[in-house]
């Protein structure tokens, strides 16, 4: 049954990614390319200028990217192509995966809920957990944001704060689950709410504060970068809680 | 109306023997499932940024866009 299961979480996955990698396509890759027309217009110095701001120049664009695209080592095509799908594919098949195990674990055990709506609710619950509410925290950032030498604090902090966003969904789940009485289970799910949030401010508030995007980078490319990328997430995450939902419901047709 | 309909049409189907798929059942897909999964993800989203397993940056490059969409910390 578990099998099964997991064979298909992660075909939804990949099918999630096609359809998001078509989505980033659309939407997504404008912004990624006048993000990088940016990061080159700031990197490299102006050819008919003095020879002061080109020394200048260089300097300062160094801080926000110090590795100017001058030996291509996959070109733009490939890196919207081939590239793009291959990392959503993979990411797809992965998170797809851990769906449908934790769908496994969590049908007939958190509620009574058919196999669609439970892979549904399952999959807004992720997108809220895993995208939206790390995202407040650390929002998506385009290219030519972001300095080479904190990535590894940016890493940990981010993966630190989807840890806590989970963690924190867990223990709101546990207390709900403890706090329930008769006729009460309203109050409980209220209590859970606060737990998350609670817990999740106070880790906002102690996580570090990161903010690297350059004081003249276009205000509108990095809305617009961010709606397209949570807009691309949003439909992987609907499609894994669709196709998932059906093809779960035909298996534990097919097993009765 | 068309809410209900949606949740009362799609009613709990009972797993074979019970109402839940047995952890015994669950745990070595889980493990299994679980090690894959972590693997893709830090290629996907790690590797050759604040770790590199591998020399050079030929595979941050090539997932570079997805790296940035997913949200993870690129450059």
């Amino acid at each position: 049954m578990t099998r099964d299961l997991l064979w298909r979480g992660m075909l939804a996955g990949i099918l999630g990614a096609l359809l998001a990698t078509l989505f980033a396509r659309g939407f997504a890759e404008p912004q990624i390319d006048l993000a990088i027309g940016y990061e080159e217009s700031h990197s490299v110095p102006a050819p008919s200028e003095h020879a002061a701001p080109e020394h200048a120049a260089p300097e300062h664009a160094g801080m926000a990217h110090p590795k100017p695209q001058e030996e291509e080592l996959v070109s733009r095509d490939t890196q919207k192509g081939a590239g793009l799908v291959t990392a959503f594919a993979l990411y797809g098949a992965a998170v797809g995966g851990i769906f449908s195990l934790v769908f496994a674990y969590g049908y007939g055990r958190m509620g009574r809920l058919g196999p669609r709506s439970f892979a549904l609710l399952l999959a807004a619950l992720t997108f809220v957990l895993v995208v939206v509410v790390p995202a407040i925290k650390y929002p998506q950032t385009p290219p030519a944001v972001g300095k080479h030498e904190t990535v590894a604090l940016r890493t940990a902090a981010y993966f630190g704060m989807i840890a806590l966003s989970l963690g924190a969904a867990i223990i709101a789940a546990r207390i709900r689950a403890v706090m329930a009485r008769p006729g009460r289970g309203f109050d409980a799910t209220l209590l859970g709410f606060v737990v998350y949030l609670g817990i999740v401010g106070l880790g906002q508030l102690l996580l570090p504060t990161i903010n690297e995007v350059p004081g003249d980078f276009p205000a509108v490319l990095l809305w617009n970068f961010r709606i397209a990328s949570i807009g691309t997430q949003l439909v992987l995450w609907a499609t894994i809680g669709l196709a998932f939902g059906l093809w779960a419901e035909q298996v534990l047709k097919r097993a009765r | 109306m068309a809410v209900s309909a949606a949740v009362f049409d799609d009613a709990f189907i009972p797993v074979e023997g019970g109402h839940t798929i047995p952890l015994e059942d669950i745990a070595p897909w889980a493990v299994l499932g679980t090690l894959l999964a972590v693997i893709f993800i830090y290629f996907v989203s790690t590797e050759q940024g604040a770790f590199s397993l591998f020399q050079g940056m030929y595979v941050h490059e090539f997932v570079h866009d997805g790296r940035h969409l997913l949200g993870f910390p690129c450059h």
